[in-house]
Formats: structure tokens, sequence, C-alpha cells
């Protein structure tokens, strides 16, 4: 019945409503009653346009909020910056009469963030240093070799790695990985490695660079791998298909095939990685030790960027710790914004322009 | 290196990766099931070498937290979310605000805490349970918002057609059908965000601050699960280890819960259901 349809149209792009009653009258009551419902129901302009903008402005205030934070610290860190201006991430009051620096000294008003910055970077390192290979060895595992009955399962488990929260983390490395370490590896180490003087025998308590490490590295393996395992999952099924043609053994696929059209992504997938490390807080300031100090070796107590504002910010002596604190803050929030802006471009460049694996 | 010893380290590197989370876990579930008691989930904390006690107060601090939280991610994370699947699709500004979420996601939680801090408890003079709501639930809105956006996407254009030809204002059709097509899919990143800020505590600690009694009113401190394992975890006393182990035990139960039933709605394809 097109002429039914073709009316209902009409009624449809009608602006005259006196026009559109009648027609409607004339051709169906039920159209009638659909009308009448909708602009109940506010089918008018103005509500279709204000809906709209309440939408821009809801995505809008997410640059609002980043904007709010740097403009919060900044002018909250004003106070360190006049005082000691870009000193304050690299020099240090030397104490006249130990001739040793003093880095941190709320007391006497010597502010420095060079042991934080040092923390921060040694702990995020180790952490990258022992989660990478694992992270990549799992993803090849998960998407190239696995029995396709295990997969699901050990992807939830390392899904599961990242659900946990930082506090338990934390509990756990005090009551289970620190006594371990102080038992047993950090002997190891000293013993092993000790001529090498990353590993002194000074502190006995087992917290430190090296427990903060590796509970860093718990903590980042599994973003590492899961994005790893959706670039290499990205990589089309036709270039395993002709690197297999060609003679080579499953490694060799992987290696060529894979692994060499997923490094920018996996690039991106590690620096992400190194992004969560650096602003890790309460796992790493349960373990790290917090002092504010610079030790070649690894198994000293230290103190990261994040651990000292968690550790001193609520009681802090004055207006000027609290705000050489917030430039410590403002410090973090910069390095982090730049380290994930990077590591999404590096992904998106992989996933987005990825031919579908039906190529 | 040799076929079989590539598949060797492989293996060998996901027996290392799971080993832990398995540690973790039993140990987990050993120290907790072990201390937890039915008055831990009524009691509030006793004072200082007194045995005993519970976190009854801190799990209504955290529900309170996380309520307020979710009034402010939720709402804001799916508008977002809508503006980018719905509006934006594929202009500059939208691929700005994509990113921008994406980057804020990243950004760490103890900035998140001074930020409000300074934004809030300042002003207001001292420590509340509003200005800890209001940092979990800026938290949240990223984790909303590109979930929601992805969600979306997923909808087939034909029902957003369908809609339109039937006269439906653009506003009627994205909120009574895209959005409600699209609802467990949602409602699963709601979650994910819910599971993921509630376990944290570095926002808390100078937003929220804790409390050792009760408190349901928003202008004072108030407790949080996470926070108090954190200050019980760092205490000499055995019976607080006690507590920090029963009450990660609740948190982790509450937050595993959450993530396999995200886990179960996606994979039961619930969500492909609209196409």
């Amino acid at each position: 019945m097109p002429e039914i349809r073709l009316s209902k149209l009409q009624f449809q792009t009608e602006p005259d409503p006196q026009i559109g009653e009648n027609q409607v009258k004339a051709v169906s009551p039920e159209a009638a009653q659909i009308r009448k419902y909708l602009l109940s129901r506010g089918n008018s302009a103005i509500a279709d346009r204000g809906f709209r903008w309440l939408m821009v402005l809801c995505a809008l205030s997410i640059f609002g909020i980043v904007v709010l934070i740097a403009v919060e610290l900044m002018n909250r860190s004003k106070l360190a910056w006049g005082q000691f201006g870009l000193d304050f991430f690299y020099t240090a009051f030397i104490d006249p009469s130990t001739h040793k620096p003093m880095y941190w000294d709320p007391v006497n008003g010597h502010f420095s963030a060079i042991p934080f910055l040092y923390g921060t970077l040694v702990s995020s390192f180790l952490a990258l240093l022992l989660a990478v290979p694992l992270a990549i060895g799992v993803a090849v595992f998960l998407t190239e070799m696995c029995p396709p009955m295990l997969r699901a399962p050990l992807a939830f488990l390392t899904e599961l790695l990242a659900a946990i929260p930082s506090v338990i983390y934390g509990l756990w490395a005090v009551f289970v990985l620190v006594p371990l370490l102080r038992e047993h590896l950090n002997p190891w180490l000293i013993k092993g490695f000790g001529w090498s003087g990353f590993f002194d025998a000074d502190n006995p308590t087992g917290l430190g660079f090296v427990a903060a490490g590796i509970i860093l590295a718990i903590m980042i393996l599994p973003i590492i791998s899961s994005l790893t395992r959706e670039v290499m999952t990205a990589v089309p099924q036709s270039q395993r298909e002709a690197v297999l043609a060609l003679g080579a053994t499953r490694w060799e696929m992987i290696r060529v095939g894979v692994l060499r059209n997923a490094r920018i992504g996996i690039v991106g997938a590690i620096i992400l990685g190194l992004g969560r490390a650096l602003g890790e807080t309460m796992a790493v300031t349960m373990v790290i030790g917090n002092s504010p100090e610079v030790h070649r070796s690894l198994l000293a107590n230290g103190s990261s960027m994040a651990s000292v504002i968690a550790n001193e910010f609520a009681e802090a002596s004055g207006d000027l710790h609290l705000s050489a604190l917030m430039e410590i803050g403002l410090a973090l929030f910069i390095v982090t914004i730049i380290v994930n802006a990077i590591a999404r471009l590096l992904v998106w460049a992989v996933t987005r322009g990825a031919p579908s694996s039906t190529h | 290196m040799s076929d079989g010893a590539a598949t060797g380290l492989a293996v060998l590197a996901t027996v290392l990766v799971v080993a832990p989370l398995v540690a973790i876990f039993a140990y987990l579930v050993y120290k907790g099931a072990s201390s937890l008691n039915l008055a831990f989930f009524i009691d509030v904390p006793k004072p200082v070498g007194e045995v005993g006690g519970g976190m009854a107060n801190a799990i209504l601090g955290s529900a309170i937290l996380l309520a307020v939280g979710s009034v402010i991610g939720v709402p804001v994370g799916i508008a977002g979310g809508i503006f980018l699947a719905e509006y934006g699709r594929g202009t500059k500004l939208a691929n700005a605000v994509r990113f921008t979420a994406d980057v804020l996601n990243g950004v760490p939680s103890i900035v998140m805490g001074i930020a409000i801090y300074s934004l809030i408890v300042v002003p207001q003079g001292h420590f509340s349970a509003f200005s800890g709501g209001v940092a979990l639930g800026i938290m949240m809105i990223p984790t909303v918002c590109r979930t929601t956006e992805e969600m979306l996407l997923m909808v087939p254009n034909a029902v957003r057609e369908a809609a339109l030809a039937l006269g439906v204002p653009n506003w009627r059709s994205v909120l009574a059908i895209t959005v409600k097509t699209a609802s467990p899919g949602i409602i699963t990143g709601c979650m994910l965000a819910f599971a993921r800020v509630a376990g944290e505590t570095a926002p808390l600690i100078f937003t929220a601050f804790g409390n050792v009694g009760w408190n349901a009113r928003l202008d004072e401190p108030i407790a949080a699960l996470p926070l108090q394992i954190y200050v019980y975890a760092l205490s000499p006393y055995d019976d607080w280890h006690r507590l920090a182990w029963a009450g990660s035990l609740v948190l982790i139960v509450l937050i595993v819960l959450a993530v396999s039933l995200v886990r179960y709605v996606t994979s039961r394809g619930v969500l492909k259901g609209a196409s």
C-alpha cells in the first residue's frame, strides 16, 4: 500500500500543524495518536539542542578536570617554586659541617626532589626489567601457543591481577614478600653480587628498592601483557600464514611475523606500564622504606615521589614543606601525562590502522 | 633460539606470572578466612591495645564514598560516552576528548588526592566524606566514558535510523533506543569503574581521612575499608594485622565478584545481542 506510506511521510515532514492534523484525521487515527504522544514526550528542537549541549558539556568537563588539577597544583606549589626554582630538581643543600648533602630537611627548610626522583626511577626501572620479559612471554603464550581451552581462564587470571587493589598488594608484600627477601633473597644477593656495590648488607629489614621493584613488577605485568596481547592480535593472520608458508618454525613465525610487526605497539604497552609504575603509591609506600636519601645499594631504604607525598602530606610541618610536596605532585602529574600520551599514541598507531583479521 | 626453547620460556613466563597471583589469593583467603567473624561486620574498631572490634564503620564509609563517587562519575561518564559515540563521531573534538580521557586514566591517584585536597578540603577547612567521594567520582569518569562509547558503537546504525524515521527526536532516540540497547554493556562498564575505585586508598588519605567511629555525614571525616587496611597493616599490633587481612578478603571478594560478573556478561554475548 504505497499511498498510505506516502501520506504518512507527508505528515512527518509537514510543518503546519493545522493541515497535518486534518491529514492525519483523514488518513489514520493511529498516526495522530503517535504524534500527540511524541509531542507530549518532548518532541521539540529546544529539547534536542539542549540535550546535545549537555552531552558536549560533560565531555568537555574531562578537559576541565585536567586543567583544574594542573592549575591547583601550580597554585599550591608557587611558594616552593619561588624559593628553589629549577634547582629543586637537581641540587641539594650541602651540610657545611659534615659535607654530606641534606636532601630533605623539613626542620631547617631544605628541600630537594633528588632522592624521590632517584627512588621513582630506580624502582620503576627494576619493575620494568622484571616485568617486560615475563609480560611478553605471557602474551606470546596466550596468543600463539596456548591451547584454546586454557586461553580464557589464563587471560581472566591475568586480568584479575589488575583488579587487586594496590593496598592489598602492599599488605601481601609487607607480610610475605619482605620476610622472604630478608631471609632468603637478600642474603643470597649480598653473597653473590655484593662486590658490585649494588647490594650492601647494611639494611637488615628486607624493605627497599628491590622489594618495591618486585611488587611493582607484579602490579604492572597485567597491563603490559594485556596490551601486548591486543597489538599482537591486531597483526593480520596473513602475515603469520606467509611466514609459515616459507617454512618457518612456530617461533620464527612469532619473531618475524608477529613480534616485529607489533613492536611499536609493544613499546607503547611497556611505556604505559612505566606510567603506572611511576605513579603507583600505596604498595610502594609500604615496602620502600621511606628515607629521603640516595644510595647506590638497591637493598637500601629509599623513597619515591608518590610515597613521600603519601607519607608526609598529612603532617607537613609548614607552608614550604607542603608547597614542596605539591611541587613533587605537579612534577609527577606532568611526567605521567607525557608518558601516558606517548604510550597511547604508540598503541593507537598500531591498533587503529590495523587491518581486520579477515584481511 | 629453537622452537622448543621458545615455547618452554613462554610457558615458564606464564607460570611465573600466575604463581604470585595464586600465592596472593591463597594467602589472602587463608589469613582472611581465619580472621573473619561476626564482630568484623558489626563492631567499630576497639581502642589501641584492646583485642577484638571490627570494621563495620569502614564498610559503611566505603559504601557512602562509593555512592557519592557514582553519583558524580556515572552520569558525567555516560554523557561523555554518548557525546563520543553519537554526536562527535570522527570529529577533532571527540578525538581530543577520547585522548584526554585515556590520559586522565593514567594520572596517579595520589595526584588526584592532593588536587582534591587543595580544591575542596583547604577551602572547607576540614576533611570530609564529600571530598573523598568527589575524588573517587572523578577517577570513575574516564573508564565509564570509554566503555560507554565502545558499547554504543556496537549498536547497529539501523536501530538509530529506524527510530529517527518514526519521527522520534534525536535525544529521545539516543536515550530510549541506543543507550537502552547498549545498557547491559554500559552497566558493565560502570561496575568495572566501581570495582576499580573501591580499592583506591591514595586519593582518600587527604580527603576522607578516616575515622575510628561511626559517621554518615558528608561533611565530616569518614572511614573507608582500603584506608583502614593501610593503617592497620602498618601498625605494630597483631590483632590489627588480623583485621587488615579480614578487610582485604572482604574487599577482594567484592571486587572479584564484580569483575567476574562483568566477564560473565561480556562472554555470554549479551552485549552483542544488539547486532
